[in-house]
């Protein structure tokens, strides 16, 4: 119901929005609970547990009850808050946890059944058989409970996360907060004033305050004006603080676009997950009302006291007609003063306290309590008890008010815990709790304007003065009104108390806890899920836990609290996660000749980061393996181009660059000549190989390493780790070059006549053996030839930098093609390397020594290396290790698989007789079988030995022959041809 | 003979406008990182000095207008815009094929940044010529303010396509906010 002359949106346009289906009209802005109370509407949602109808019960983030679903399909939002939720043309809203209908909703037979379904009665009854558990009882009760839901299909919207950095960060903007943005704004530092509401004031929007004589709300207004004009203050609106960190940093969630059509803003971020780093912060969260648990205080139409003001005095809306408030502060009275101010009929104040006068025309009864409700799906009336009778009063809403709870959380992210104050009861932040951060206002336990202003002022310039910046403390006059109040938490009486609204917990649950030995506090809120789900008992923890104190016969600063983590308010993980879908999940490292092998419409394949093609399809094939052995014949009959930028290339230089890598690699890089290339193996302090690659001299003191493709990193930092910790007294420097050469390999019968089509300078056998490598040049542009080979036939890698990359790689490929040859991508280049027993990554997996590999005696014993002595111990030594060997099936034409592992023939496939493992297969065209390469028991001694290969996942079992892991030109005349 | 053709690192990838941002690739022409020896800083700081004009940075800055230096790492520094000299106290390696560079400028730079960079790029703090090795969402870059609302960002080459997309959709999520 409007109520004419009140609230500050009387200006806005009128939008129209559905909740279930039937339209609404509404002013644009105003929240979705403001503009339902507008037209009438009391139950918008169902309880979580029993589905007890329920109604809007706040006006802020903390509301528990007032939950909807926003939109459909992907981008659907559910447990969208409506107390916050800002309406504009358009809105679609939906309740939630409602079958059929949110009148007539089946599963409220639940709350018929509420006296077996009290607190723990899952964890007793569900208990047998075991097996029924995750079978039937869980999802079952998964399917009756919860709220809201996603629709599980893909979320096109967009979310995004940012970065702030300031001097002072101030969380929140009520008259604490704006006071504080002044007083350091003016001083001059950098200042990011934070608010989760759409309008920045707090409750001085929602009061009849005055602050220096103007009406509290245009006080406000001018505030955020002066602070607007100032360029080192930043102003957040929707943005709520979440979490304290370490450091001085700070998460905080923007809802950046959810007040807003998406049609109207298509490329608008939703929300906006920040991390705030602050050199200091005030916190001035202002204080949360709470409510009383009385017997069935959960009928749509009841509401906290704080709430009803604010939809009269800031939205221009009375939630009831007849309107009586039940308060134990006298805060609460002044809902009375301002609902009679604008004409709104007030049936009665219940205080508890004896010694209360009324602060206006409306009926008071002292000593009072409200002892039952009646009204199905909205509020009719009431039952109360007072100091001279007992009555029941006719009322639509009934405004409630059990006292302040000062808004702590952020205080007790990093551990903190609150302490008690006897006067306010309530907690109230302990100082330090968060280094940097100081906490005003209703936070920190001042309750009145005058008290919030003064407190802003002060805090802000004392976290400035910390930063050598003089601030001057300026505040304006406002009422300081003492904040009075008398304990009272339950009122006794039959019906259902309820404290968590949002988990359906009330008081007999608490107490059944304590009963039932649950009397720490943590445990309390396990065994009865009190504070749990997207409001985290923001209204109803201090509430609970005076009534556990009360149950176990202790105090409550003994009892204490639960611990409040973050995120303040829920955060969707669409937010933390933002710009990581597709191709923000990770950085695509593309070669040069990336968009020649697309375009040849080769597949890619990820290896680390790098994009590869795994073959280059002609005309007419069908598979793959058509394609790859092709390649294949190209490098052993005629020749082959294979791009090998994505190794890792590192640059090393400087006086002792030859002892470093002597120490870093197992064998000896000194005796290498200029100009010559040697393949390294290098191991970790274990004694187990890293990484191998070959490395190139290209001067005394200049080489060039190169590593594994998905290693390159690894191996950088090891050598950083090397150099600056452990052997500092070598002067070496080193740089990734990576990026700079575009390399590809030439292999194949016709590499060499290949290259002289391109270089400047033809090359012969004789200058150019296997192993070595030097300058060369290509149409003028300098360039690195190596003779070296991973597929055991005569070849080379040409390096050129990247610029010239693509054009090298065309250049290359036709040259190829006019010679029976062609591109080959990673299925054939494997296909080579296992053919002649070269390892990868898939061998030297960081379980195996170079002893396994065949490889010991590359160890140098003349010198000291990195895992040298490791490598030397007797049980890395054994010779019935897993070694590596070749392995041919046997027909030749049954396929083996990597990861499968050998048994001895006739042994049963258990673990106990696992005799090793396959790690790479392919079929080997060349040798027309399936081959591979593995690791067997004292392999090398096994040669010709039958073992049968099971691959339990895969389902296949076949018998192989071992044999020498070089399987094609054993003696490797053909690479040196 | 054979002839090679260029192609630069963001070729078919910019330029973008997009709100208050312009986002253009540069060209930083020759690009060398150097890395002084042991007790080599000096010496080569000023033959640097001598021949081009520039000492060797100090951390988190850049030295020069035209041929410039600007830090890179520990005791690493990429000299740009120019040849460099012979640096017999140095390990001098060629890195003028090695980084993508962009240049974003535009009032929302700051502000597009602020979306993908955790370093703090105010400028009151981050001058004019101060530059960071900071990440850009998962990569790594070197950043550079090179005016009031100018900055360029170096990425490993083979990233630029990465570069590129993290930039557009955070300037188009700034750009978006300005339409409210």
């Amino acid at each position: 119901m409007r109520v004419a002359g009140k609230g500050h949106t009387d200006a806005a346009e009128t939008v129209h929005f559905t909740f279930d289906g039937q339209s609404y009209a509404g002013r644009k802005g105003e929240t979705l609970a403001a503009a339902l109370l507008a037209n009438g509407v009391k139950l918008v949602g169902r309880s979580f547990k029993y589905h007890r109808p329920r109604g809007i019960v706040t006006a802020g983030s903390e509301e528990p009850n007032a939950l909807v679903t926003v939109g459909t399909g992907g981008g659907q939002d559910p447990n969208v808050r409506a107390t916050t939720l800002e309406i504009y043309d358009g809105l679609e809203v939906r309740s939630q946890n409602a079958w059929p209908s949110l009148k007539y909703d089946m599963m409220s037979v639940n709350d018929l059944a509420a006296p077996f379904l009290s607190a723990g009665f899952y964890y007793k009854t569900f208990m047998w058989p075991k097996a029924f558990w995750e079978s039937l009882y869980e999802p079952v009760i998964r399917k009756a409970a919860g709220l809201g839901a996603l629709s599980g299909d893909i979320n096109d919207d967009i979310y995004e996360k940012a970065f702030a950095h300031c001097d002072l960060l101030i969380i929140g903007a009520g008259p604490a907060g704006l006071m504080a943005a002044l007083t350091a704004g003016r001083a001059g530092v950098d200042v990011i004033l934070a608010d989760e509401d759409s309008q920045m004031g707090g409750r001085l929007l929602a009061e009849t305050f005055t602050v220096d004589g103007q009406d509290g709300a245009d006080w406000a207004a001018d505030a955020v004006s002066e602070l607007a004009a100032m360029d080192n203050v930043r102003l957040m609106t929707r943005t709520t603080i979440t979490g304290a960190y370490d450091q001085g940093t700070y998460g905080a969630i923007e809802q950046v676009g959810h007040h807003v059509a998406r049609a109207d803003a298509p490329d608008l971020p939703r929300e906006c997950f920040w991390r705030i780093v602050a050199k200091r912060a005030v916190l001035c969260a202002g204080a949360l009302e709470r409510p009383i648990a009385f017997p069935n205080n959960d009928r749509p139409g009841i509401m906290m006291a704080s709430a009803v003001r604010s939809y009269l005095n800031r939205w221009g809306v009375a939630p009831g007609k007849a309107v009586t408030i039940f308060a134990n502060n006298d805060d609460a009275h002044r809902t009375a003063v301002d609902l009679i101010a604008a004409g709104v009929k007030v049936a009665g104040v219940i205080d508890v306290r004896a010694d209360v006068q009324a602060m206006g025309d409306y009926p008071l009864y002292t000593s009072g309590a409200v002892t039952a409700t009646k009204g199905r799906l909205a509020l009719e009336s009431i039952t109360i008890t007072h100091a001279v009778g007992t009555r029941e009063i006719r009322t639509d809403c009934l405004a409630m008010s059990g006292g302040w709870n000062p808004t702590v959380h952020l205080t007790c992210h990093m551990n903190g815990r609150p302490t008690w104050d006897e006067t306010l009861l309530s907690f109230v932040p302990t100082d330090g709790s968060i280094p940097g951060l100081t906490v005003a206002g209703a936070a920190a336990g001042h309750m009145s304007t005058l008290g919030a202003l003064q407190s802003g002022a002060k805090g802000a310039a004392a976290a400035v003065a910390d930063l050598g910046v003089t601030a001057k403390v300026d505040v304006p006059t406002a009422e300081d009104d003492p904040y009075r109040i008398e304990a009272c938490w339950q009122v006794d009486g039959k019906g259902r108390k309820w404290l968590d609204f949002q988990n359906d917990v009330h008081v007999k649950d608490i107490k059944l806890a304590a009963q039932e030995n649950f009397r720490s506090v943590e445990h309390m809120k396990r065994y009865t899920t009190q504070g749990m789900a997207t409001d985290q008992g923001k209204s109803s923890n201090v509430a609970a836990l005076a009534v556990l104190a009360d149950a176990t016969g202790r105090g409550i600063p003994e009892t204490g609290t639960t611990t409040f983590r973050p995120p303040y308010v829920p955060v969707s993980i669409a937010a933390m996660g933002a710009g990581s879908q597709g191709h923000g999940f990770a950085p695509k490292r593309l070669t040069t000749s990336h968009h020649a092998s697309t375009g040849r419409s080769a597949p890619m394949i990820e290896a680390g980061l790098w994009y590869r093609p795994s073959y280059f399809p002609a005309p007419g094939e069908k598979t793959w393996l058509e394609s790859c052995n092709r390649e294949v014949g190209y490098v052993r009959d005629a020749v082959g181009v294979c791009d090998v930028s994505t190794l890792g290339k590192i640059d090393i230089q400087g006086p002792d660059a030859a002892a470093f890598l002597d120490f870093v690699y197992a064998n000896t890089f000194s005796t290498l000549r200029e100009n010559r290339v040697r393949y390294g193996l290098m191991l970790r302090e274990d004694g187990h190989v890293m990484d191998d690659g070959t490395t190139a001299r290209l001067g005394a003191d200049h080489y060039v390493m190169t590593t594994t493709t998905a290693a390159a990193g690894q191996v950088m930092t090891h050598l950083e780790w090397v150099a600056q910790a452990l052997r500092p007294d070598l002067d070496v420097r080193f740089a990734s070059v990576t990026e700079q050469w575009a390399q590809f390999a030439v292999a194949g019968p016709r590499s060499r006549a290949l290259l002289n089509t391109v270089l400047d300078d033809p090359i012969t056998g004789e200058d150019w053996p296997f192993m070595s490598c030097g300058a060369v040049s290509i149409g003028g542009i300098e360039g690195r030839l190596f003779r070296i080979s991973f597929s055991g036939e005569h070849a080379y890698e040409i390096a050129v930098p990247s610029r010239y990359g693509a054009s090298l790689f065309r250049l290359l490929v036709a040259q190829a093609e006019a010679m029976e040859g062609g591109a080959y991508g990673m299925e054939a280049l494997n296909v080579l390397r296992i053919e002649k027993g070269f390892i990868t990554h898939a061998e030297i997996h960081g379980r195996v020594t170079a002893f396994d590999i065949g490889m010991d005696r590359m160890v140098s014993r003349k010198k000291d290396c990195i895992g040298f002595a490791a490598s030397r111990r007797e049980g890395l030594l054994d010779g019935q290790r897993e070694r590596l060997v070749g392995l041919r099936s046997v027909n030749g034409t049954d396929k083996i698989t990597a990861g499968a592992h050998l048994f001895v023939e006739g042994a049963d496939a258990v673990s106990d007789n696992d005799q090793g493992y396959i790690t790479s297969v392919c079929w080997s065209p060349t040798l027309d079988s399936h081959i591979g390469l593995g690791f067997v028991k004292d392999g090398p001694s096994r040669l010709g030995e039958h073992v049968v290969a099971v691959d339990h996942v895969r389902g296949v079992t076949v018998t192989c022959e071992v044999c020498s892991p070089v399987f094609f030109d054993p003696d490797g005349g053909r690479v040196r041809g | 003979m054979a002839k090679l053709i260029e192609t630069t690192p963001c070729a078919g990838l910019l330029p973008l406008s997009i709100g208050g941002v312009n986002i253009h690739e540069i060209n930083l022409g020759q690009v060398t990182l150097v890395a002084p020896y042991a007790g080599g800083a000096k010496a080569t700081s000023d033959a640097l000095k001598a021949a081009i004009g520039v000492t060797f940075p100090k951390p988190n800055r850049t030295n020069g207008a035209g041929p410039r230096a600007i830090w890179c790492g520990l005791d690493q520094a990429l000299i740009v815009g120019g040849a460099c000299p012979d640096l017999p106290q140095a390990a001098v390696v060629d890195h003028s094929d090695a980084w993508a560079v962009v240049r974003i400028e535009g009032a929302e730079a700051e502000a597009v940044l602020a979306r993908l960079v955790p370093a703090d790029l105010r400028a009151s703090v981050f001058k004019r010529g101060h530059t960071v090795r900071t990440m850009l969402v998962h990569m790594n870059v070197g950043i550079t303010r090179v005016g009031a609302s100018a900055f360029e960002v170096m990425a490993m080459r083979s990233m630029a396509g990465t570069l590129v997309h993290d930039l557009e959709q955070a300037a188009k999520g700034v750009a978006a906010r300005a339409l409210i």
